[in-house]
């Protein structure tokens, strides 16, 4: 199995040699298809990682390698989505859902001309999350879970290879939040993304994720992985199954020494 | 409502119908009314020389009277603000997506349009005349100069006020500067574009008055100026309910194409 993304050594310091050092000495590694999930005690640089790995930030030391480049300028190849859903108000779903299109290199210049095709993608995803014949409306007239559906079609219409979401679920009420899981451990087995979830929710993690990286506080480095055994496609059932719980525990655990220490 | 067997109670509902007044939509005509009323009591009342406070019956006297140079004038007015306050609105928004641009534009230019629009135009003026001389171009510029400040602002602030994850994700994608402003920045700040030019229009009209009050022999701010060393009192208020007349239409044109060019930042109302 191939590493889609190595972290080796990054040290990330902002603001300047005298900053806050928000990660050190991280390391980690995601292979290629693997469903990844950063946990870790808030303000542990979890979003630094986001950054690192989309090279919106470069790294002071280390090095970064997404899909065998090293990430010196933003990478493409990478869908992102945010706990805010920012889909712009004024364009509709559907058009909201076309924007990375419209900026990707590789789409910019056959959008217009194959707009057809890649309206037909469009849909498909949006069926896929849900939100079949949504497309017309506007985000605003969307609830906040369709939102985040939406927002999860926008990261994946130009077919990244890693999809990067910072807890994309927060914002929403535990049934909405349990029905957005099983939307993308859907995604995740159909469309065979690599993906690395950042949350605070030890349940989400464990349920959604191949690996779960836990991160110390700030400096954040990794601490622990754990790799989460349980058999593939899961039900929401087996969050009431022991092994998930002593999991959970566990976690909740590790994390709380985190604190201390910290 | 359609298949109603008891159909007595549609008819008495369509018979009441028309006996009902919209207040909100009569309101602005009412009270309006109920202004030039009060006033013109006050004036009886008090027993006023027409040259301290002429009543509203003599001033739609006047308006009668003189108003083939209060049209004139009016439109000559109406040209100045409408000429100034369409430079305003080019300059502004350029100017504004420029300082907009980068935080080290906007840092070092803010300073100097804030220090800029404390200077009182009408300190202005006299330099606008050595330039031009007076008359209409002092006008236009002074209507520019005191409107565009305010679509400056706006259009900065909307660009300035995008949100950090929405820029991140479309730098992820490895977009760059003008691609996050063409899909994101301006669209983005238009709401605030409309909104500003309804503050923009009317300084438009203290602009242009006040130059032509200054220096100029047209428009209605020389009018009033001359009428008022003539003790015409009247034509001076006329010249006034000209201005209002004036600055409500432009208001309300700015209102309709805020309101037609932005509809999606006015939600809720179109939710329903």
């Amino acid at each position: 199995m191939s590493h889609l993304v190595s972290i080796d050594d990054v040290d990330m310091r902002y603001g300047g040699a005298e900053g806050t050092l928000a990660v050190s000495q991280l390391t980690m590694r995601v292979a290629k298809g693997e469903f990844a999930a950063v946990v870790g005690p808030s303000g542990c640089g979890k979003s630094t990682l986001m950054k690192l790995v989309t090279g919106l930030h470069i790294p002071q030391a280390g090095t970064v390698i997404v899909a065998g480049q090293h990430v010196t300028k933003p990478v493409s190849i990478v869908g992102m989505a945010f706990q805010n859903p920012t889909l712009l108000p004024w364009r509709t779903t559907l058009e909201n859902i076309l924007l990375p299109l419209e900026i990707v290199e590789k789409h910019r210049h056959r959008l217009r001309a194959n707009k057809k095709e890649y309206v037909a993608k469009a849909e498909h995803l949006l069926e896929l999350v849900g939100l079949k014949g949504f497309g017309s409306k506007f985000p605003w007239q969307l609830s906040g879970g369709m939102q985040q559906r939406a927002n999860l079609c926008r990261a994946l219409i130009h077919e990244p290879e890693l999809l990067m979401l910072d807890e994309p679920f927060g914002a929403l009420d535990a049934f909405t939040r349990e029905e957005l899981w099983c939307v993308i451990r859907d995604l995740h087995a159909a469309q065979g993304v690599t993906i690395v979830l950042v949350t605070h929710d030890l349940r989400e993690a464990a349920f959604l994720a191949d690996k779960i990286f836990v991160m110390s506080a700030r400096p954040g480095r990794i601490l622990r992985e754990h790799l989460v055994p349980f058999a593939r496609p899961r039900d929401l059932e087996i969050m009431y199954h022991t092994e998930f719980n002593d999991l959970v525990q566990q976690l909740h655990g590790e994390i709380a020494q985190a604190r201390v220490v910290a | 409502m359609t298949i109603v067997t008891d159909n007595t109670k549609p008819a008495s509902i369509t018979r009441r119908e028309p006996a009902r007044i919209n207040w909100v939509k009569a309101a602005p005509w009412l009270y309006t009314l109920g202004l030039f009323l009060a006033w013109e009591l006050l004036v009886i009342a008090l027993d006023m020389p027409v040259t301290i406070l002429p009543a509203p019956s003599r001033i739609f006297e006047a308006v009668v009277q003189y108003w083939s140079p209060l049209l004139k004038n009016s439109l000559q007015t109406l040209f100045t603000t409408t000429l100034g306050f369409g430079l305003a609105v080019v300059g502004g928004l350029a100017i504004g997506l420029f300082i907009g641009w980068s935080k080290t534009i906007y840092a070092g230019l803010y300073p100097l349009m804030i220090g800029f629009n404390a200077i009182p135009k009408v300190a202005v003026v006299p330099i606008l005349v050595i330039w031009f001389g007076i008359g209409t171009i002092p006008a236009v510029i002074t209507a520019f100069l005191i409107s565009f400040f305010p679509i400056v602002v706006n259009v900065a602030t909307g660009l300035a006020t995008i949100e950090p994850e929405t820029e991140d994700v479309l730098r992820a994608l490895g977009a760059r500067k003008i691609d996050i402003m063409l899909k994101v920045g301006i669209p983005r700040s238009m709401p605030y574009f409309f909104g500003s030019l309804k503050i923009a229009i009317t300084l438009a009209f203290v602009g242009s008055v006040l130059s032509e009050t200054v220096a100029s022999n047209y428009g209605l701010g020389n009018m009033m100026s001359s009428a008022q060393s003539q003790f015409n009192v009247p034509l001076v208020f006329a010249g006034l309910l000209a201005l209002a007349i004036e600055g409500i239409a432009m208001y309300a044109l700015m209102a309709w194409i805020e309101k037609r060019m932005t509809g999606w930042a006015h939600r809720s109302t179109m939710a329903n």
